[in-house]
């Protein structure tokens, strides 16, 4: 039988204010544990919460960004459970009335754009953390009070492809608001994906399971594509998919059970009676919708009406605020649009991949990026130079044009100086003109490697094409 | 004796710390004595020659207060040996007037009952007469003062309980407007009802007191922005053509006539300083024990949801595991009332029972206060008793919850409705025990009420008799 499969997603991410939700300690990643405290994160009696209002204010920024609607009155609740990561043993959250409605996001999969939906986001106080060391726990409650917003969208995905695709989306538009770094691997991102299987033409869902450990947008779909697949093979025999929470593992790629759900979890939501209820009003509402930048998807189109990047490039570009920006500002200082596409989505991520660096951490800048595309444009570098200016400007920084200079990287363009190289190569090689001459044009790309071997790659590769064809006929 | 200053601060702490001596023993107001650091203080004050209204009075904070570095219970088990880290708004305002602190106050343990007898430490008894309660849940504080162990003290109330106790010891009690003093410091009970609140010997004292911790707190989003008042000021004993609402249920069925006399006549006094009064209703109130039950414990089931054993207090031993240690922490911590209130609550807002009990509360609530926002649209005050009858026995009805919950039948409608009362000593009964007055008025209003309540004092003794301990 074949099935369709239905996905939600519930996102977790965590808001970059200075200051957390409820208490005025840092919301920053990476202190000493419980030194990112007060009273107030770690629940002392008496303790009550006051309301950041920077974090509302970042919330509805997201809000906004994922088209939903903004309510003019939103409400805390307590949502009340036992654990020690929890200090108060309630979370102040956001029930009945959460910060935004009814919003979507647009992604696009094989070249087709789909609509998702996003039933909600709302604002709440993140966690503390636990580590399990033998037969102890320890609690760090730095992360205890963080302001976070769950994105929670419809149940529109119907692939792993598109779910992948929706978490890239999302998480360029959150970035693109600055109001949050989106970092999975220190958790200021996190995904937890609800998925069923259904016969094709049915309407009704079928039983979800619940995947958690999600650890990146890789694991996400990984985990979906083996949990649709397992749920196919408990329907195709006969079986019945349970409502459960698994837990994907990342060294064998399958999900494993972590608990039955029996019902739903009784959090017992009531108003948080120590804060006042968020009237949002349509001043706050517009002074908020004009702080958003230029979005993704706005940014595509320019690119592509403007600069006149293919759409793939265009897309590549904007998923990151950080690369649009930093492309943006290359062909600012004077770089060919294409060229500086060329660089960002290939040189550039490589670099970084391999370094496993941030672009941030590295020297390159827009400026001597663009100093070094223009040096190509015009031939005083051959591209093959290019990478070793390019490896130096990055790891280095300094102007282009000076290293080249300093270096002697200018390309041998000028004939006299180029004929040289090819007459020692021609003389150097008598097999390769006798193979050239019984027809095998492959010799002449043996004979260019050489000359730019023995020019240290700095002869123009055009120049020496035009000049063997020439000296190889007199020979 | 605020303003005359003819003794030096150290004495007057002294004096406090002898009459403790003599007579706590007796009383057991009490929990925790701050003497050695009292005692300083009070040098200190009197060589910096500090000359606030308030510098250097002896005051009683109860232990649901928190006092950074004295131990600050709650009456519980679960807290016996927590040292707060920080101090409370309304102690930090204590210290800028220049009061000393002479110890932490018994209490129903969190604030949860009518006699002090919840309390997990001790039984305080009665000044007037040691056989009774001294009502609760601030029956430390109240008790104290009556005991002349120290002028001030300060409670909590959340469904009477400085009202009560003030009534039951004799000494005047103020309940201020919901958000009039910040709760930053006050371990929670009911968030959308507690209130802390000055209990002294006379109007005067209190209205002082009040002046002094009033105000908002960027600590409390619920505490209000309203302009903080001179309330002494205003003790003219003028009430000249006030207007005065007296609600037929408050004299009605379950309460006592000697009670309901006492008021009568106390309503007889305040027309001849020249006020009138007429009989109206509050038709809700009679549903005000029944909400309040359900809205305070629901909130309590959440609010004492944090002692958990975890980061501070009182924690088991030989747990076997994360839920075994919370079950034995809680069960061995917490005493049966409270446990009981955290049940009551738990089960309110359950899945299923939250719309006919948590959501139908909070529905009757508003019913109760628009009652009160109704009758006080054309009058300046509503006068009734505090309390049913007055103090009962140690050990009289403490096995019977309903009958001690029905004895804040008058106490707890105002507390719903966020209006602010005082109780003020309007005679003795039969058995030589206090009987008090409510006085309640519109919010934000204390002056008014305190208005009232001065001139009634003034024309009466009562508040001048003390027990003879």
């Amino acid at each position: 039988m074949q099935f369709e499969t239905v996905i939600g997603l519930e996102v977790h991410v965590e808001l970059k204010t200075n200051s957390k939700i409820f208490s005025s300690a840092p919301a920053h990643f990476g202190a000493e544990p419980n030194t990112n405290t007060t009273v107030i994160d770690l629940g002392y009696p008496g303790v009550l919460p006051v309301m950041n209002e920077k974090a509302v204010e970042f919330a509805m920024k997201a809000a906004m960004a994922i088209n939903c609607e903004i309510a003019e009155e939103s409400i805390w609740d307590r949502k009340n459970y036992f654990y020690p990561d929890n200090p108060k043993a309630y979370q102040v959250s956001q029930n009945d009335k959460p910060i935004g409605e009814h919003g979507w996001v647009e992604i696009e999969v094989n070249g087709e754009t789909k609509r998702i939906g996003i039933t909600r986001l709302h604002l709440e106080e993140d966690a503390g953390k636990l580590t399990h060391a033998g037969k102890h726990s320890l609690c760090d409650y730095n992360r205890q009070g963080t302001p976070l917003v769950e994105i929670v969208s419809e149940p529109d995905i119907r692939t792993p492809e598109e779910a992948y695709a929706f978490l890239e989306k999302l998480k360029a538009i959150i970035q693109y608001t600055e109001v949050s770094d989106c970092k999975m691997e220190e958790g200021s991102l996190r995904c937890d994906a609800n998925i069923s299987i259904r016969p094709f033409g049915q309407d009704e869902f079928g039983t979800r399971t619940e995947l958690k450990n999600l650890n990146s947008f890789n694991f996400v779909r990984k985990g979906l594509e083996y949990e649709e697949k397992r749920q196919a093979e408990v329907v195709s025999s006969g079986g019945k998919v349970e409502q459960e929470t698994r837990r994907f593992d990342e060294s064998t790629g399958k999900t494993i059970l972590m608990r039955v759900k029996e019902g739903s979890d009784d959090y017992r939501y009531f108003p948080e009676p120590d804060l006042l209820p968020v009237y949002i009003d349509e001043e706050w509402k517009e002074r908020v919708r004009a702080s958003i930048p230029e979005l993704p998807d706005a940014r595509k189109k320019r690119y592509m009406e403007e600069l006149g990047l293919p759409a793939h490039d265009a897309k590549i570009l904007t998923m990151s605020k950080e690369i649009a920006d930093f492309f943006e500002a290359t062909v600012a200082a004077g770089a060919a649009a294409k060229l500086a596409s060329n660089w960002m989505m290939g040189e550039v991520p490589a670099y970084l991949n391999a370094e496993g660096k941030e672009l941030a951490e590295t020297k390159l800048t827009p400026e001597n990026l663009a100093g070094m595309i223009k040096l190509l444009e015009e031939g005083t570098i051959s591209s093959k130079i290019a990478k070793t200016v390019f490896k130096e400007i990055i790891e280095n920084g300094g102007d282009a044009e000076a290293i080249v200079k300093e270096k002697g990287l200018v390309q041998i363009s000028d004939e006299s100086a180029l004929l040289k190289f090819v007459n020692d190569a021609l003389d150097a090689n008598p097999q390769s003109i006798a193979d050239f001459k019984e027809g095998k044009k492959k010799a002449i790309g043996f004979l260019v490697g050489q000359i730019m071997k023995a020019s240290k790659g700095q002869a123009n590769p055009q120049a020496i094409n035009k000049l063997l064809a020439e000296e190889i006929q007199k020979r | 004796m605020l303003e005359k200053k003819e003794v030096s601060i150290p004495d007057l702490v002294d004096e406090s710390f002898k009459r403790i001596a003599a007579v706590d023993g007796d009383v057991k107001a009490f929990i925790t004595l701050d003497e050695e650091n009292a005692r300083k203080q009070a040098e200190e004050a009197q060589s910096a020659g500090k000359t606030g209204i308030l510098s250097g009075i002896p005051i009683g904070v109860k232990d649901n207060i928190v006092t950074k570095g004295l131990r600050t219970t709650a009456a519980s088990q679960i807290l016996r040996n927590f040292d707060p880290i920080y101090d409370a708004t309304v102690v930090n305002k204590l210290h800028e007037a220049g009061t000393i602190t002479v110890g932490k106050l018994n209490m129903d343990e969190f604030a949860m009952g009518s006699s002090t007898e919840n309390s997990s430490f001790q039984k305080t008894r009665n000044p007037w007469n040691l056989n009774h309660v001294p009502g609760g849940s601030s029956g430390g504080s109240a008790a104290s003062v009556a005991a002349g162990e120290v002028p001030f003290s300060l409670g909590s109330d959340t469904g009477g309980s400085i009202r009560q106790p003030a009534s039951f010891c004799g000494v005047v009690g103020m309940k201020p407007t919901y958000g009039r003093v910040s709760r930053f410091g006050l371990i929670a009970f009911a968030s959308s009802l507690d209130q802390i609140g000055p209990i002294t010997r006379n109007v005067e004292d209190n209205a002082h007191l009040l002046e002094a911790i009033v105000g908002i707190d960027p600590h409390d989003s619920t505490s209000a922005n309203v302009p903080a008042e001179k309330f002494s000021a205003n003790l003219t004993g003028d009430i000249k053509g006030l207007r005065i609402a007296v609600p037929k249920e408050y004299l009605g069925e379950g309460v006592s006539e000697e009670v309901r006399q006492s008021v009568l006549s106390a309503l007889k006094v305040l027309e001849g300083l020249g006020a009138t009064w007429e009989e109206v209703s509050l038709p809700h109130s009679k549903y005000g024990v029944a909400t309040y039950y359900l809205l305070a414990s629901s909130e309590a089931s959440s609010n004492l949801a944090r002692f958990d054993g975890i980061r501070y207090g009182y924690r088991a031993e030989n747990a076997d595991n994360l839920i075994d240690l919370y079950k034995k922490t809680r069960a061995e911590g917490f005493g049966d009332e409270v446990k009981r209130r955290i049940m009551l609550g738990t089960f309110a807002l359950s899945s299923g029972y939250y719309d006919a009990y948590y959501k139908k509360a909070q529905q009757v609530r508003t019913l109760i206060k628009k009652d009160f926002e109704d009758v006080l649209e054309s009058y300046d005050v509503i006068i009734g008793p505090t309390t049913p009858t007055p103090a009962f026995k140690i050990g009289e009805i403490i096995d019977d919850p309903l009958t001690m919950y029905a004895n804040d039948i008058l106490t707890i409608p105002v507390n719903l409705a966020g209006v602010p009362g005082i109780s003020v000593p309007c005679g003795f009964a039969e058995n030589g025990l206090p009987l008090g007055l409510q006085i309640i008025g519109h919010h934000f209003d204390e002056k008014t009420v305190y208005r009232v309540a001065h001139a009634y004092e003034q024309a009466t003794d009562f508040h001048k008799q003390k027990p003879g301990l």
